[in-house]
């Protein structure tokens, strides 16, 4: 069990170099980690959907989605299906080309996040050796699809969003970037198998909480979840950036913020909670459990509290997280020096 | 002029910004129901805002004209649809003041407990929609489940849930059924634990208090201006309730406070609702324990026509004042009817209370207002 994926990889790649030649076989692995990465990403987010039905459901006590298929299980199956099925509306008063680009591209860093992701020992697609920065660099572009979304929508409700979106997304970059700086420190390395095995003894939320709650509130905003999602606000902005969108592209963004939740719940994984380290069952599956208990996290957040205010998030971001990042950095570097 | 030539060359250096125009509703999630307002923002701070309403109208007023007395007591269910009670017992009241017709003892009893089930029941939709307004969709939801337990014992005395038609010119329709008072002991048993409830989940929240706590701050000389009434004007510090001030009913008798807050901001508004929900359970126990027995209705005839002439009565509804004015001819059908709706007047204090603050803020205000649209277009 434990080698289950890793073989498979090892056995797809010994009958595409047996059957492909030249440079060929590399480059067909290339594009099966990513089709394999687009499937884990899409089969976690038709559950997340229903996950997060069902967890707000019942913290409000109800019952959530039960009548599509065994308690409900296919009701996001169905909800896909009527998006699908609906009218492909682009405004007459939108910018076409980036308002349909933009439902495209916001998914791209979604998935290119996951190259750097490792999902059990030895499942890696890339570990490049700056793998923290690249994570770091392609989900800050995150926020031109947004802008764009938000621009090209000519609609006062949208640009407002956009407007929230970057003032959110920008600011937050900065304590995020800042909380994993303390574990890179730790673990000297930027390369992601590095960091897990620096945690081998102990878990560097364990080391670094200051870091890990940090993480935890930016990556909240970075998601624009509740209580940070106000670029999608839904009682102010309608639905912000997305307001003009419907049918498939509308679910594309959807898709988009389930599957960012995912990759900022994994990259917590990787550098507080152990990685795909963990006792008896094999390491890809305690990879999911642990993603799935930060994930269940941001939805206990959202499901308790109510929006945070423009002003106050703001304040709250450049008064009290970002000197709070920096002292941990600090405190991180002495402590290093000392022991 | 040489002033006027330093602004002009201050403009020309610095980025020059434009207000933008912002419809919000007809169409929008929290404008609670199809209510208007312009925004003139200057980013996301508001400088204006201009109320449009009437998208509601049905014409309630003039339809009242066609029809005769009795007929009338079902629209008044869709005034404020979330205070379908109020609107039977005010017009009712209204009726029986013209007519001159006493009341028997056990319907003003139903009266007054349908009443504060019904303020109660209007409240926990105000609590609600602030936490929802403010997204805190669990609020939202505790509220709902509490005010569902209302709704059902409206169910058991007159068969419907919001638009009760319930009361009549002379009494009540019925008298309540069996099961009813044990039903009512349980939910005035259970209802300060949900007050509780709230006050941790909502209330007590940090993110809601700060959210709250001092925006569209309403002064006691503002809301009088406006002519606000009710708890926004409780909230802001002034203990005037016509249950106590002018006592209607059998009010007089029932011994309770009226809770007041001292800075009429958003909180308070939102808060003196919890107040005096906790007053309305102490009314609805008192009655409980004193409830007589007896017939329901009064000895009215099958056809009314009352005497010619007019008459103002007004009761303490859910969001204000609510008053009925009829004029007779002596006919079976009135020859004018005005509805006087707290929502209405209340609403006309938002551009003033608003302006300033963001679009954040302007959502979290009008929700602490309380309009029903039903009652501000009638």
């Amino acid at each position: 069990m434990e080698n289950l994926f890793v073989n498979l990889e090892a056995s797809l790649n010994r009958f595409l170099t047996a059957t492909l030649p030249g440079s060929l076989p590399n480059l067909a692995m290339a594009l099966a980690s990513v089709v394999v990465i687009l499937l884990f990403v899409l089969t976690n987010v038709v559950w997340l959907v229903y996950m997060e039905r069902k967890v707000a459901a019942y913290m409000q006590d109800r019952l959530g989605p039960n009548r599509v298929g065994p308690r409900g299980l296919l009701q996001t199956v169905a909800d896909v299906l009527k998006l699908l099925g609906k009218e492909d509306i682009v405004p007459v008063a939108a910018d076409k080309w980036v308002f349909k680009i933009a439902a495209v591209t916001v998914l791209i860093p979604t998935i290119m996040l996951f190259a750097v992701i490792p999902f059990g020992n030895n499942l890696i697609s890339i570990d490049l050796n700056i793998g923290v920065f690249y994570f770091v660099a392609i989900s800050s572009t995150a926020t031109i699809s947004f802008l764009m979304a938000g621009w090209a929508s000519n609609n006062k409700y949208s640009l407002l969003g956009g407007m929230r979106v970057v003032a959110q997304m920008i600011a937050y970059e900065i304590p995020l970037v800042f909380s994993l700086l303390g574990v890179v420190m730790l673990a000297g390395s930027l390369k992601m198998s590095d960091i897990v095995a620096a945690q081998k003894d102990v878990w560097f939320i364990v080391l670094q909480p200051v870091a890990f709650l940090i993480y935890f509130i930016a990556g909240t905003a970075e998601l624009n979840r509740g209580p940070f999602d106000l670029p999608e606000a839904e009682q102010e902005l309608i639905a912000g950036p997305f307001t003009e969108y419907s049918g498939f592209r509308y679910a594309m963004f959807f898709l988009a913020e389930y599957g960012n939740m995912v990759a900022i719940s994994a990259l917590a994984v990787t550098l507080f909670l152990g990685g795909p380290s963990g006792p008896w069952l094999p390491s890809w599956m305690w990879f999911v459990i642990k993603v799935y208990v930060m994930i269940f996290l941001f939805m206990w957040l959202k499901w308790t509290l109510p929006r945070i205010r423009l002003d106050h998030m703001m304040q709250f971001n450049w008064k009290f997280l970002l000197p709070l990042s920096l002292a941990n950095i600090l405190l991180t570097g002495i402590a290093i020096k000392l022991f | 002029m040489e002033k006027a030539m330093e602004r002009e060359v201050f403009r020309a250096d610095s980025p020059r910004t434009e207000t933008i125009t912002m419809n919000m509703g007809p169409q929008h999630p929290s404008t609670h129901g199809v209510y208007r307002a312009v925004l003139t923002m200057d980013g996301e701070e508001i400088t204006h805002i201009e109320n449009h309403v009437g998208y509601l109208h049905r014409g309630i007023e003039k339809l009242a004209e066609t029809r005769t007395f009795t007929q009338f007591m079902p629209y008044t269910d869709r005034l404020d649809y979330l205070g379908a009670m109020l609107n039977n017992l005010g017009y009712a009241q209204t009726m029986e003041k013209l007519m001159g017709v006493e009341v028997p003892e056990r319907a003003e009893y139903i009266r007054i407990i349908m009443a504060e089930l019904q303020r109660i029941a209007s409240h926990l939709i105000f609590v609600a929609s602030y936490a929802i307004d403010l997204s805190s969709t669990t609020g939202w939801m505790y509220c709902m489940r509490d005010r569902e337990r209302i709704l059902d014992l409206f169910d058991m005395v007159c068969g419907s849930r919001l638009t009760t038609n319930y009361m009549r010119i002379g009494g009540v329709a019925e008298d309540v059924p069996p099961g009813f008072l044990p039903e009512l002991q349980r939910l005035i048993n259970d209802l300060p634990a949900c007050f509780d409830e709230y006050d941790g989940l909502i209330s007590g929240n940090e993110i809601l208090q700060k959210r709250s706590i001092g925006v569209a701050p309403m002064s006691a000389e503002t809301a009088i201006a406006y002519g606000v009434t009710g708890p926004n004007l409780r909230a802001s510090g002034v203990a005037f309730d016509l249950r106590k001030a002018a006592p209607y009913g059998i009010y007089d008798r029932f011994d309770f406070e009226i809770p007041t807050c001292a800075n009429g901001d958003t909180y308070d508004r939102y808060y003196i609702r919890i107040l005096e929900m906790r007053q309305s359970v102490r009314i609805l126990q008192q009655a409980v324990d004193s409830f007589p027995e007896g017939p329901v209705m009064a000895k009215v005839p099958k056809v009314i026509r009352p005497p010619k002439g007019d008459v103002y009565h007004q009761i303490e509804g859910t969001k204000g004042i609510l008053g009925f004015y009829v004029v007779s001819d002596g006919t079976s059908k009135p020859y004018r009817l005005h509805i006087h709706s707290p929502s209405f007047v209340n609403l006309g204090v938002f551009p003033e209370i608003a302006r300033g603050g963001n679009i954040q803020d302007a959502v979290a205000t009008l929700a602490s207002i309380d309009i029903v649209l039903g009652e501000v277009d009638r």
